[in-house]
């Protein structure tokens, strides 16, 4: 059922709270200028509003000079200019109820050039102060049915955004266990938790059917709750609860048998009857016990039900939302349990980091339907998003002491739209990265504390990158501030944004950095080196050709692996880097590790060699320099001429020292001036160039370039390369493919290192053949 | 309910009618708790596998004399909150029997039989009473008596005072009480409890009860209502149970445990629920300040749910459409108590009233959901909570038509909570197979 439609006045926000707050605006309600399509949740105590705006922040392009006109211009290789670019962006705010008149002349006096007549609103709140927004704002109020549009943004929120829905465990190691994404998140059963309880079953983007519901919900806590113990607000009952011995008021099992009941398996410390203990006159009762003993006969009776209608329609998977969950680690715990118990854990109970939004970005995708929101692929930005936070002050200090009352959530329209890579042996069970941080704590330590270290030299950088740019020092003031304060987050609650990585680290970075227009701070070194190692190119390949066949297939091998230790993501490195800009590729190459190797399947790829060639590789590049160009093109001109096609993958958009689609477009195309090999395969569309879709140092092969997925698919590749620490190691190391692949990768990372048994400069050499399957059967390539 | 083994001991019965005090007579004391009786015990267990076949009648009244047990005959159910309580009070005690008879027992007839209460809270349902009933080959009537589980220690009491224990009965007894009090019973009242299985004795009790009951000169065991959605024609009728298999039973005690019914010896418990009658009565007691279930039941009878819970309506202006829900359903039960004033201006009335509205319908909606995944169409609801509840019934009947558009019935059953007693007094003259396993 809906959520409740009137609520107290005082219940929303407690006490004599202020309501004269002063709004930070370059912290909340961001982008304003250019919003357009608004759309407003009014719940019981919180109000979510919506909308969507573009974003103008700059970017760096890299252009291929014209040779032919001023060949001396410049001894530049290409040019790098910043340019702006406009990008679309979904601003999600949550706020008190308490807050909302302030918002709204808050919106009204930032509110520039629209074109918005209509705001979409949704919620059982959003009759009461229909009036006052359409005063305040000037917009049309248009209702949209609240089951719709929280269906709506579950879909929306459960296909864009990795590791939405998590297991919660109280005792486990880490509480949220998150989900990997499955691609096809249909058919599912949502319940939804308000004051009363409805169960829905969503079959498709536009299916879905109430299939049942219950009256015993949030509102019957509240209510029969603030009966029981004079409590009026929910957050305090759910506190009283926390604090409660539920076995005083409750008739267990054993109250009734002295022990268990054996036969039928009823543990003794199951509850028989609830309340069962209550009935007599004669006895006082405590607020917490009962507050708890109410809490636990909600839980369970919705998870009985919520089982019920599962079974009923043979569904596994069922999401759990509404105001009485939302992120309450008490409601969800019992949530959990009782679904558990209910289906001897057939059935896990899955919660959703956003789902207080679902409402509102459903409502405004129902408004913003002409703008084909659901064409495109968006992605969290960790820069502008709160993250997950819990309403439990002993479990999150942080939230109270920040401003407390505001957070956010904003989604990037990707320019690609993102799929999975179709080589991916299971798809569903594909987890990116190596190591979840939030499970490993000494893990995590360690890289917290490793990206705090990292951060001067990240600010130093960036400043570097913008010489000509008087305010860029204070911007990557600002940078480091917030990048420092997403690092302190984390060290609080490492679930904030679902399972904290390596990869996510290195992406919150990457996005704080582009939200103060530090969009390429490695653009002029990424030059630099480019225009170096391809000085090199010829003669690299002239004594790779001097070799004999196998002496030259080792060559290549370690030619690419040395070429990966020029990484200025890795400390190690770019301290030697930055003292000693004469360090070249054969002093990386002295750096290597001697076979055997730390992981060394050499044997088996040269094996593998003198067999037939394959029919397409695909490969993911890893850094600029004398990585792509001494190292990969090489190797990539090795596989060419043995017949095999190439396609290499190369990130969308910049990070760190990786190099970009655009740059190894011109790159290559100054290779083909000095080589006829790649030359013609350029010609002959043997070798091609993909972007991946990710601006990250990292690699989610489950979310990666439409177009790339394509390609794969159209050339029936059967080779898979992945290079470099931050793909192969990070993510990646356990991916499983559907055809043969070859990892590899020098740990530049001495923890890393120690960690995986070896040592700094120790090599990743993993050639993989899927177990009974012929690499070359097409049939491994799932659609 | 036809097919079952009391009832084809009642046949014998009623092919040697003349023998059987003689039967009685020749009867030895008993047989349980006695070594040398395993075979008898199975014997017993024989009986009623054999009904079907052709055995001689003369064969099975031997074994029906062979496992007639002393008197006192009582069958036991000791609940969270009650005990229930059956006695069977022979009826054709010849002159001969009578002054056999010692002083002990004739005591705790007459005690039980010319009183209707005991104590200060037991009492004797006598309209339930079963009259000139035959029961393993003796007539007699089956009284009903019941008292709250917390006054044990004053029947125990009672129990000892009367020297119960020289009798040298078995009291089969039943309920989770059964299990954790076995241990007062010995030292208290030094008795050994023979302790069965509820979900068994439930069962046992249920059929039992249905099949004496059928065809009978007072009304069937079964009703239901006639016209459950709408009040003015809501009338109860008798429900032939024929042939009741599959059947839901749902028994409707402190908590509630809901079993599926395939056959006699065919069932399985599907789910339960900690929301039952221990619930409704121990809210009651915290809101309203009552103590009783029937000083409950009568408060909530003068109430108004409407003003506690919030319906359909109430945030929706009317039906909501888009989900075919109607606007007088609740949409959210206490919904209306989350606001303050709404908690001042609500009477204990209401409040009693919402409570039983509130745990009647749950257990009306988990109950279609079981029936919808067991592919059952008949529901039996029994347990204590149904006892002088006219209100719940009438509001499950309606519940479990309604929402399942006339698909499913709900049928009660005269005897409501006292099935678990009854099983375990059949037990006591008929051991099945599985209570073998215990003497």
């Amino acid at each position: 059922m809906a959520e409740c439609g009137r609520v107290d006045s005082n219940t929303s926000s407690g006490h004599a709270m202020d309501k004269s707050i002063t709004l930070p605006p370059d912290e909340i309600f961001r982008n304003l200028e250019n919003a357009k399509r608004f759309a407003i949740d009014i719940g019981g105590s919180l109000t979510k509003l919506a909308y969507y705006s573009t974003v103008q922040h700059k970017v760096a392009k890299v252009r291929s000079f014209d040779h032919n006109a001023k060949e001396a211009a410049s001894d530049k290789l290409y040019e790098i200019s910043v340019q702006e670019e406009v990008t679309a962006r979904l601003h999600f705010i949550k706020f008190e109820n308490a807050y909302i008149e302030t918002c709204l002349d808050f919106i009204k006096d930032h509110l520039v050039n629209t074109e918005t007549k209509v705001i979409k609103a949704t919620g059982g709140g959003a009759h009461k102060f229909k009036e006052l927004i359409e005063k305040k704002l000037g917009l049309k109020v248009d209702k949209e049915d609240e089951m719709t549009s929280l269906i709506k943004g579950c879909n929306f929120v459960l296909k864009n955004i990795p590791h939405e829905a998590f297991v919660y465990a109280k005792h486990a190691d880490s509480e949220f266990r998150f989900q990997t994404t499955n691609p096809d998140i249909f058919p599912y059963l949502l319940v939804n938790i308000g004051s009363g309880v409805s169960i829905v079953k969503v079959e498709s983007e536009d299916k879905f059917e109430r299939i049942g519901g219950s009256s015993i919900g949030g509102g019957t806590f509240w209510g029969l709750g603030a009966l029981l113990t004079k409590t009026k607000r929910f957050d305090e009952l759910l506190q009283l609860a926390s604090k409660g011995q539920h076995t005083s008021v409750d008739m267990l099992v054993k109250d009734i048998y002295g022990g268990s009941y054996g036969c039928l398996g009823l543990t003794g410390d199951l509850i028989a009857s609830s309340f069962g203990k209550s009935a007599t006159a004669d006895k006082e009762f405590s607020k917490e016990d009962m507050a708890k003993s109410l809490l636990h006969m909600i839980s369970n009776d919705i998870g009985q039900l919520a089982c019920l209608y599962a079974k009923l329609h043979n569904l596994s998977r069922v999401y759990f939302g509404g105001f009485f969950i939302r992120g309450h680690p008490v409601t969800m715990h019992t949530i959990t349990y009782s679904i558990n118990f209910f289906t001897k854990g057939e059935v896990q109970a899955l919660f959703l980091r956003h789902e207080g939004y679902l409402g509102a970005i459903g409502a405004f995708l129902k408004g913003a339907e002409e703008d084909n929101p659901n064409q495109y692929s968006w992605g969290e930005n960790y820069a502008g998003s709160s993250g997950l936070m819990s309403v439990s002050p002993e479990m999150n200090p942080m939230q109270r002491a920040r401003s407390g009352t505001f957070d956010m959530l904003e989604m990037d329209r990707l320019e690609r739209q993102l799929v999975n890579l179709p080589l991916l042996q299971d798809p569903s069970s594909y987890i990116p990265d190596t190591v979840d941080l939030t499970e490993d704590a000494p893990a995590r330590e360690y890289w917290l504390y490793c990206f705090e270290e990292a951060l001067d030299g990240v600010v130093k950088r960036a400043l570097a990158s913008q010489p000509d740019m008087p305010e860029a020092a204070v911007r990557a003031e600002k940078f480091r501030q917030k990048y420092r304060h997403k690092l302190q987050t984390l060290r609080h609650q490492p679930f904030a944004y679902g399972s904290l990585t390596v990869r996510s680290l290195l992406d919150t970075r990457e996005h704080c950095l582009n939200e103060f227009n530090f969009p390429d701070p490695y653009s002029k070194i990424k030059e630099h080196e480019n225009d170096v190692a391809l000085k090199y190119y010829q003669k690299a390949v002239k004594s790779l050709e001097e070799l004999s066949w196998e002496d030259k297939q080792f060559a290549l091998v370690r030619g690419v692996l040395a070429g990966n230790v020029f990484d200025w993501g890795a400390k190690a490195v770019s301290d030697v880097l930055e003292s000693d800009p004469e360090f070249g590729f054969e002093e990386a190459k002295q750096q290597l590790e001697e076979r055997p190797w730390l992981v060394d399947c050499y044997d088996q790829w040269l094996e593998r060699l003198k067999g037939p060639p394959h029919k397409c590789a695909l490969f993911f590049v890893d850094n600029s320099g004398v990585d792509i160009i001494l190292g990969v093109m090489p190797f990539v001109r090795e596989l060419l001429s043995r017949g095999t096609e190439v396609v290499l993958a190369s990130n969308s958009g910049p990070a760190l020292n990786d190099v970009t689609n655009s740059e190894l477009q011109i790159l290559t195309e100054r290779i083909a001036a000095m080589d006829p090999v790649i030359q013609t395969s350029l010609q002959e569309d043997r070798l091609t160039l993909v972007q991946s879709g990710s601006s990250s140092p990292c690699l989610d092969l489950s979310r990666l370039d439409k177009v790339l997925a394509m390609v794969v698919r159209e050339r029936k590749t059967d080779l898979v390369v992945i290079e470099g620490m931050g793909r192969a190691i990070h993510t990646n190391y356990y991916a499983a493919l559907s055809c043969e692949s070859l990892k590899l990768a020098v740990i530049k990372n001495s923890w890393l290192a120690d960690r995986l048994g070896g040592k700094l400069f120790s090599v990743v050499f993993k050639y993989e053949v899927p177990a009974g399957k012929p690499s070359r059967d097409d049939g491994a390539l799932t659609p | 309910m036809a097919f079952n083994g009391h009832q084809c001991d009642d046949d014998i019965v009623d092919e040697t009618p003349s023998k059987l005090p003689r039967c009685n007579q020749e009867m030895p004391g008993h047989f349980k708790n006695e070594p040398q009786n395993e075979a008898t015990a199975a014997d017993g267990r024989a009986t009623c596998e054999r009904r079907t076949s052709n055995s001689t009648p003369r064969h099975r009244k031997d074994s029906v004399k062979k496992t007639r047990p002393p008197f006192p005959w009582f069958g036991m159910d000791i609940g969270g909150t009650l005990v229930k309580l059956v006695y069977f009070e022979p009826k054709d005690i010849t002159a001969e029997e009578e002054q056999e008879e010692v002083e002990n027992l004739k005591s705790i007839r007459r005690y039980l039989t010319s009183n209707t209460a005991y104590g200060t809270t037991g009492i004797r349902d006598v309209h339930l009473e079963l009259q000139d009933l035959t029961l393993c080959g003796r007539k007699g009537n089956l009284h009903f008596i019941r008292f709250p589980t917390h006054d044990l220690p004053v029947f125990l009491q009672m129990v000892r005072n009367k020297h119960f224990s020289s009798l040298h009965t078995t009291l089969c007894a039943t309920g989770g009480g059964a299990y954790k009090f076995e241990s007062d019973f010995r030292t208290m009242a030094d008795l050994q409890l023979h302790k069965l299985d509820e979900l068994d004795c439930l069962i046992r009790g249920v059929l039992y009860i249905d099949s004496v009951m059928s065809g009978g000169p007072v009304d069937s065991e079964c009703y239901y209502f006639e016209n459950p959605t709408d009040p003015d024609h809501c009338v109860q009728r008798p429900y032939p149970l024929e042939n009741p298999y599959p059947l839901l039973l749902v028994n409707i005690g402190s908590g509630v445990s809901i079993l599926a019914v395939y056959s006699k010896n065919n069932y399985k418990r599907v789910t339960g629920t900690s929301l039952g009658g221990g619930t409704f009565l121990g809210l009651c007691c915290l809101l309203t300040g009552c103590s009783t279930f029937e000083e409950a039941l009568e408060i909530a009878s003068q109430g108004e749910s409407t003003r506690v819970d919030k319906l359909v309506r109430d945030i929706y202006g009317g039906d909501y459409e888009r989900f075919g829900l109607p606007g007088w359903a609740v949409a959210s039960s206490f919904g209306n108590m989350m606001c303050k004033e709404k908690r001042e201006s609500v009477s204990k009335e209401d409040l009693a009233r919402a409570t039983l509205v509130t745990i009647t319908n749950n257990i009306g909606s988990i109950t279609r959901m079981c029936a919808l995944n067991e592919n059952i169409e008949r529901v039996v609801f029994v347990g204590n909570f149904l006892r002088v509840n006219t209100l719940s019934m009438k509001l499950l009947a309606y519940a479990m038509d309604y929402w399942s558009k006339g698909q499913l019935k709900a049928l009660f059953l005269r005897h409501e909570g006292y099935f678990g007693a009854v099983g375990a007094l059949l037990e006591l003259l008929h051991p099945s197979e599985s209570s073998t396993n215990f003497s």
